[in-house]
């Protein structure tokens, strides 16, 4: 097992690298000389040069590889450039609201999502079947931006049942993290549906039922644990959903996340939140990815032994 | 009594010809779900290309000052914006942008990736390592934080979009080809093809690729409906069609502070957007059920 993990770790060193590269480049794509971006619109000449020297820019652009990788490793990932709070801080204050709201979605998509997904197999083209597959595909099509403006009216504005924006209390995050996982829900639902279909076609869940095990027994115990298997991998991919959807829910719902920075920071040309937001948004998904990974390994040997 | 059989036998042979295109059809025109939806995603495209000519006012240029607001009626069908659009000209001119958004940003994707999956699959070795870490890198980045950092560099717009989200149709594309390569180039027909002698390049472009388009013409539907809500998405965040455009997402992003007293200019878009991409799906999905093999298996 440790070799299966230090394997994949190894695996990810070129992943890590090139998204390091292109991260860093992303300051010289922008148009524009980043000095004169830092520096201001006002500033002169002279303070440009002074900007340019402080961030390094006047170096070659290996040794400002070097600078910028030997920050990342520091946490140092310079100041903003509208706030002129260094970036790390910007972000650990955002981290908390993203990180909940991420886990409050991904908690109740995936218990409904799998658990309509079991359903419709179990039940496959009867009335569970229909309706948890139509939940399901709307689920896939409807925009979450659209649903969160519908949630919000509907339960905040109109029955006043829950706040409508902010995350003062656990209410706070019913719409938003509902909204958020309704796409996750409908995908795991398909998911774990056509998985469960695979599995109840085998061979050894009919011998199951030929020796007289009762249907609870055969879904439960002999066809769960093997049509899991795919799904927990689905899962994984779902998170980087997940952190992608945030940054579009936040800014419905006003929330204080790592999102609504990010598209703060793209409205101000505000590269260095832009550029650690980045890195940080592709590392978790890396990271998820490991985890899924090494559960895979877990529950799978024949993947482990490869 | 010959003559008289004779054309019955071969009128009964000729339908008994199963040509890939009659085993698609026949499967195809059973799902009844999906060949609404065919016919909602033609209607779609009609509306779209002739949307320029049976506009009932200009999208952007039209100003209706003392009806600010109005909820739907018969000069209106879905009422009127808060300055003072006509939101049925608006969603139809919309139709064209988010159609045009999908289906090139997915082209493109589709192209670039199944040229990529062919060839990494049939040669492997370092073509294949080289593009598999491109892929696994854009799949590194969440698709709208991909698009995000697009365009923070391009800037906004609609152009910089499409190309955003073809980008990260690329890799999807790129493993499904892949995938089916790697299975279909150690059949028997291929190999008989060279020992025949044939190149490479006609091996793959006329013995390889048919065998994978079925796949790719699954994903290629699903994908439109993924894009349209991402490119939609992007206007709703702001960084793509900038208003006056009357892009779905952008109408949306705009009705949000008319939502209590004007609640149909957010909900006609919104279910614009939901129609369109829940056609794409379920059209997809009956796509697949009819090309799959798996399927008539069970």
């Amino acid at each position: 097992m440790t070799r299966y993990v230090l394997s994949r770790l190894a695996g990810l060193v070129p992943t890590l690298f090139l998204i390091g590269v292109l991260v860093f480049l992303f300051v010289h794509l922008l148009p524009g000389d980043p000095a004169r971006l830092a520096a201001g619109p006002d500033a002169t000449p002279e303070t440009v040069a002074l900007v340019r020297k402080d961030l390094g820019l006047d170096r070659t652009i290996p040794q400002q590889f070097v600078r910028f990788v030997d920050g990342v490793l520091h946490w140092n990932f310079g100041r903003s450039l509208s706030t002129k709070r260094p970036v790390a801080e910007e972000i650990a204050e955002r981290f908390m609201p993203t990180f909940w709201l991420t886990v409050w979605s991904m908690a109740w998509s995936v218990t409904f999502g799998m658990a309509i997904g079991v359903a419709s197999a179990v039940w496959r083209n009867r009335w569970p079947d229909r309706i948890g597959m139509t939940l399901a595909v709307s689920g896939i099509s409807f925009p979450a931006f659209a649903l969160g403006m519908v949630l919000m009216q509907v339960f905040a504005v109109d029955l006043g049942w829950v706040p409508a924006v902010g995350n003062d209390d656990w209410r706070g995050y019913i719409l938003p993290s509902l909204t958020l996982g309704a796409a996750v829900a409908a995908i795991m639902a398909r998911f774990t549906r056509s998985s469960f279909v695979d599995i109840l076609g085998e061979d050894f869940v009919r011998t199951a039922r030929a020796k007289g095990l009762d249907e609870r027994h055969v879904v439960i115990k002999h066809a769960m644990r093997n049509a899991l298997i795919p799904v927990v991998t689905m899962m994984g991919l779902q998170f980087g959903f997940l952190l992608g959807g945030s940054i579009v829910v936040e800014k419905v719902f006003n929330w204080p996340g790592l999102g609504r920075l990010l598209v703060d920071a793209v409205d101000m040309r505000d590269y260095p939140v832009i550029q650690a937001l980045v890195l940080l948004f592709s590392l978790e998904f890396i990271a998820i990815n490991l985890v899924v990974d090494v559960l895979y390994g877990l529950i799978n040997p024949a993947i482990r032994f490869r | 009594m010959n003559a008289t059989l004779a054309p019955a036998i071969d009128a009964a042979a000729a339908e008994h010809v199963r040509t890939p295109w009659s085993e698609f059809w026949r499967k195809f025109r059973r799902q009844k779900v999906a060949l609404v939806a065919a016919v909602f995603v033609a209607l779609l495209v009609v509306v779209a290309v002739a949307a320029p000519w049976i506009v009932p006012y200009d999208a952007e240029n039209y100003f209706d000052y003392d009806a600010l607001n109005a909820p739907p009626s018969l000069a209106h069908f879905f009422g009127v914006d808060s300055l003072g659009r006509d939101i049925f000209s608006r969603i139809l001119m919309g139709a064209r942008i988010s159609l045009a958004a999908g289906f090139i940003s997915v082209a493109v994707g589709a192209v670039i990736g199944t040229l990529l999956g062919l060839l990494s699959g049939y040669y492997e070795g370092w073509t294949d390592r080289i593009v598999m870490r491109i892929c696994d890198v854009l799949f590194a980045f969440p698709g709208i934080l991909l698009a995000i950092g697009i365009v923070a560099i391009l800037g906004g717009g609609m152009a910089n979009v499409i190309a955003a989200v073809a980008i990260f149709s690329v890799p999807t594309f790129a493993r499904l080809v892949r995938g089916n390569t790697l299975a279909l180039k150690h059949l028997t027909y291929i190999e008989a093809a060279r020992s025949l002698g044939a190149s490479d390049r006609t091996i793959l472009l006329r013995h390889v690729l048919p065998g994978t388009i079925s796949a790719v013409v699954v994903y290629f539907s699903l994908r439109i409906g993924t894009s349209i809500i991402t490119a939609a998405s992007l206007s709703f965040l702001g960084m793509g069609a900038q208003p006056p455009t009357p892009e779905w997402g952008a109408m949306l992003d705009a009705a949000r502070s008319d939502m209590l007293t004007a609640p149909h200019e957010a909900i006609v878009p919104a279910l614009a957007i939901f129609l369109t991409v829940l056609a794409f799906n379920l059209l997809g999905d009956g796509l697949r059920d009819a090309l799959d093999p798996k399927i008539e298996r069970r």
